[in-house]
Formats: C-alpha cells, sequence, structure tokens
C-alpha cells in the first residue's frame, strides 16, 4: 500500500498573471479529502495539477508514486471537470462506451457505473436533453469507468438533491473503502462531515487541515461552517 | 487491487506508443455517431456540395465554350477542403470548451489519437460526400472526365483530410467558435484566389505565383483539372503526394499545438 496518493511540494500555479497557488504542501492519504473553499481560491486549480492539465510555475505534484501528468498515470485517475464533460450529443450510453474504449475498460462497466449514478433509465437519452443534475451524474459516471486509485472529483454534487448527494458520497466512501483515495472539492459545507479529512482553502493557500471533529474543537463550534467562517476570518485578521 | 495494477502496466506499456489504434478508432467512431445525430450538419456536408456544384454547372449552361469543365474540378477539389475546415475547428473548439479535451488529455489519450481519429471520421465523410458530388457532376452534369473518376475521388478524400488537418490546427489559436470561423478569410480564402481557378496560374505575376505554389490547395486543384484533361495519372499521384504530405504536415502542427497542460 502506497504511503500518500498525492504528495504536493511547494507547489506554485500562476494563471491570468495571477499567483493562484502559492507555494503549496499537501498530502493527501487514502479515505475521501474533502476541499472546501470560497469561489476561485483556487481548488479547480489544485484539481487540475493533480491531474496533469496545469502548467505549473513551481514545485512539483508526486501522484501514486510517479509525477503527476505522466504517461502511466493516466489510467488510474479518475477525474470530473467541475463543468460536466460529456458530449451533448450523445445518449448517455454512447458518452460511456466511448470513455470506456478510450481507458480499454470492459463494456460491462458501463452497465456499472449507470447504475451508481442511477442514471439505468436514462441510458439512451441524449445527454444535451437531460436536467443540470442528470448531467453532471452522467459526467460522474465517466470517472467511475475504471479502476481508478486516485479519484479528483471537482464539485461533482452540485445540483443534486439530497437524497442522490448521500447516496453518492457513500459511493465515495465504498470506493475509499475498496483502497482508493477519494479528492472531492464541494461548496456545500454539510458535505464536509462527510469527509474524513477536510482541506480549507483561501487565496491558493490551506488554512485548515483535519478531521472535521478536529477542525470543529479547534474553533470550538458546533458546526463546520461556523468553524470555517472563524477559520477564514482569523486568517484574513 | 489487481486490476488496477494490471491497467497501470498497460497503460505503461501503451505509453511507449504514440498512438493506439483502439483509441483512434474509439474517436472516430464517437465523431461519426455524433454526425448522425446532428442531421442537418449531416445533411448540410452531403448536400451542399452537390446543389454547388449544379448551381455552377446552371450558371455556366447558357456560355459558350466548356468553362463548367475548367471550373468544375477545381469547385470539386475547394469544396471538401473548405467544408471540412469549418467542420473540423468549430467541432474541437467545442470540444475545448466543453470539457471534453481537458477530461480526454487527463486520460491515457494520445495527441495522435484525437488527431487522427478526427481526420479519420471526417475523411470518411469526405469520401461520401465526394463520391455523390462526383457522382452529380460525371453523372448528371456531363464533366468530361478523361482519367479515372475514382481518383478524383480520392483528391477530395486528400482535399478534406487537409482542410481537417488545418482546422485542427488553427483551433489552438482561437478560444471562441468566433474566432475559429475568422480563420477562413486568413487561410482558405487566399488559397481559392491563387490556385488557378481565377487566373491560371503560370500567368500569375512572380511572387505571386512562387506564393501559389507554396499553397496546398493550388495542387489539389491542378490535380482536379489534369484528371479532366488526361488519362495520364503520373503527375495526379504527384500533386495527391503534395496535398498528402501537408495533410501530414498539418496534423503533425496540429499535435505540437495541442497542449496536454495548460495554463
Ligand atoms: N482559464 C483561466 N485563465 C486565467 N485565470 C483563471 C482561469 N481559470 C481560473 N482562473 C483564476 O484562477 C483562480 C482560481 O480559479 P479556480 O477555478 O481554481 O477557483 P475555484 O476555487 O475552483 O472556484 P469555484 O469554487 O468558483 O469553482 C481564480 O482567481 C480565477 O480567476
Ligand atoms: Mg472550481
Amino acid at each position: 500500500m502506497m504511503k500518500n496518493a498525492v504528495e504536493v511540494h511547494d507547489l506554485v500555479v500562476v494563471r491570468g498573471g495571477r499567483e493562484v497557488l502559492r507555494n503549496l504542501d499537501i498530502t493527501i492519504g487514502g479515505g475521501v479529502t474533502g476541499l472546501l473553499g470560497p469561489s476561485g481560491c483556487g481548488k479547480s486549480t489544485l484539481m487540475r495539477a493533480l491531474v496533469g492539465v496545469q502548467k505549473l510555475a513551481g514545485g512539483g505534484v508526486r501522484v501514486l508514486g510517479e509525477e503527476a501528468g505522466s504517461a502511466g498515470l493516466r489510467a488510474r485517475i479518475g477525474y470530473v471537470t467541475q463543468a460536466s464533460s460529456v458530449y451533448d450529443d450523445l445518449t448517455v450510453a454512447e458518452n460511456l462506451l466511448f470513455f470506456a474504449r478510450v481507458l480499454g475498460v470492459d463494456r460491462s462497466a458501463v452497465d456499472r457505473v449507470v447504475e451508481a449514478v442511477d442514471l439505468a433509465s436514462h441510458r439512451d437519452q441524449v445527454v444535451g436533453r437531460m436536467s443540470g443534475g442528470q448531467r453532471s451524474r452522467a459526467s460522474l459516471a465517466v470517472a467511475l469507468l475504471g479502476t481508478p486509485g486516485l479519484l479528483v472529483l471537482d464539485e461533482p454534487t452540485v445540483g443534486l438533491d439530497p437524497v442522490l448527494r448521500r447516496d453518492l458520497w457513500a459511493l465515495f466512501h465504498r470506493i475509499a473503502d475498496a483502497g482508493a483515495s477519494v479528492f472531492v472539492s464541494s461548496h456545500v459545507m454539510d458535505e464536509a462531515e462527510r469527509c474524513d479529512r477536510l482541506l480549507l482553502m483561501r487565496e491558493g493557500r490551506i488554512i485548515a487541515d483535519g478531521s472535521p471533529d478536529e477542525i470543529r474543537r479547534k474553533t470550538g463550534s458546533d458546526d463546520i461552517e461556523s468553524a470555517f467562517l472563524a477559520i477564514v476570518s482569523e486568517d484574513a485578521a | 487491487m489487481n486490476s488496477q495494477h494490471e491497467a497501470a502496466r498497460s497503460a505503461r506499456a501503451s505509453a511507449g506508443t504514440p498512438i493506439s489504434p483502439r483509441i483512434t478508432l474509439a474517436v472516430a467512431g464517437r465523431v461519426l455517431t455524433q454526425l448522425r445525430r446532428d442531421r442537418r450538419t449531416l445533411a448540410m456536408l452531403l448536400v451542399l456540395p452537390c446543389l454547388l456544384i449544379s448551381l455552377l454547372w446552371w450558371m455556366f449552361d447558357a456560355t459558350q465554350g466548356s468553362v463548367f469543365d475548367r471550373v468544375g474540378p477545381a469547385l470539386l477539389a475547394m469544396l471538401p477542403f473548405i467544408i471540412m475546415f469549418l467542420v473540423t475547428s468549430v467541432t474541437t473548439l467545442r470540444e475545448r470548451s466543453s470539457g471534453t479535451l481537458e477530461r480526454l488529455l487527463a486520460m491515457p489519450m494520445g495527441k495522435l489519437d484525437f488527431l487522427v481519429g478526427y481526420a479519420l471520421a471526417f475523411g470518411a465523410v469526405a469520401a461520401a460526400q465526394s463520391v455523390l458530388a462526383v457522382g452529380i457532376s460525371v453523372g448528371l452534369l456531363d464533366l468530361d472526365v478523361a482519367g479515372p473518376v475514382w481518383l478524383l475521388t480520392l483528391v477530395a478524400v486528400a482535399d478534406a483530410v487537409l482542410g481537417t488537418a488545418l482546422g485542427l490546427f488553427v483551433s489552438a489559436f482561437a478560444q471562441t467558435e468566433f474566432q475559429a470561423v475568422q480563420f477562413m478569410p486568413l487561410l482558405v480564402i487566399p488559397q481559392i484566389l491563387l490556385c488557378g481557378l481565377f487566373v491560371p496560374r503560370e500567368q500569375l505575376p512572380d511572387v505571386l505565383g512562387g506564393v501559389s505554389d507554396v499553397l496546398p490547395l493550388s495542387y489539389a486543384v491542378d490535380a482536379m483539372q489534369r484528371l479532366t484533361r488526361t488519362s495520364r495519372t503520373g503527375e495526379v499521384w504527384q500533386d495527391v503526394a503534395v496535398v498528402a504530405g501537408f495533410a501530414l504536415g498539418g496534423l503533425a502542427l496540429g499535435a505540437a499545438t495541442l497542449r496536454r497542460r495548460t495554463a
């Protein structure tokens, strides 16, 4: 078993002339790790760096023991971009079959992931004519096709109802229990409670790191939301 | 855990080769499925060239001589090039802006898998398009073709792949579909002006003749016109080779400008 799925060392990313990530040091182990922070703080940028599609200005990222973005890694990472990245003019099943062929996984995986995101009754529907939540589930299903050692999910549950969110988080934990590391960003504070470990990010830096319990205890708050606000105002001061 | 290691091993094994037939064909198949869904675009791709070539025939119907025999082949060479250039640059741009390209590049997809997959798909569409356009020109509109008709189609396909390759290339420089379409006047119209349709290439001023000599569409039009005049195919193959060379060069440029990591 690998010690850390992700090791980020002194990472600097510049986007649009601004330093978006500043000398970031992070390790991500097993379980479900949540990444929380205000809009524009750099969550998506960090995720792009992990999957190897972000240009770096300094530092390094190692994933599953290899340099992030190396060819051997690409089949071992499942990635969901923030905007649902599936083909609007294809059906759910056609989308999944295509990505399954790219990944070289058996087509039986398609049925499995369609069930997992609860889209079995929509599998032959064209994605462009589905609701926002259905589309983002189709996009999530793509990331579940292989048996990735690391799942990077950028706000995968935005716009979904509480029941479905609960089911998906249960799925993330099952995947983590099976040995993969799951890294999820979120805006929704009640989802933070469902993470094994939380990273709070602000302006490209990590300002708190620990289990939900630890973070609440440290700030003496009852819920993550007020803990988060306390930490942010302390950091801003 | 075991399957994970296997996946890792096979990924590492395939990482050495720049192109994987499985993934390339998956891309081509997907692009064709998307086109099949998009009835309107498909109809435009297949019917429009036939309508335009018929219009051209009609225009010259009342004039003396065989103007259609001279201009028709040039149009047959230009249409697949222009249409595939537009379709490809807009489609790949859509792939960039929708995030699917980012997702694919985070997967075990080689740049060449992506580019060649597109070239295959649009090459196939171009073949269908050209069979129809050439069929109508020769069968219905009495275009005189001295050489083999199938070679006319092959030139058209090479030309379409060239358009696809250029379209893939310019999509790297465009942020929006609007910008992508603007590349057409820049890259395509000068080629149309200088390809020998308006002024025979040998009568162009020296400088322009030189420019015309390095533009791929000139060779495609030359090939088409040669095929209508003589049954000797040697020079036609040379022209096809030049067009194919430009297409390969375009794909190589496309691969060079397709960045896995972006800012
Ligand atoms: N394509 C881009 N070009 C230039 N700057 C960018 C680009 N994308 C994002 N940025 C900038 O990088 C910073 C971080 O963006 P990022 O997308 O990582 O934020 P985020 O934490 O994911 O926000 P959100 O919660 O809204 O998704 C922002 O300030 C943004 O303006
Ligand atoms: Mg984001």
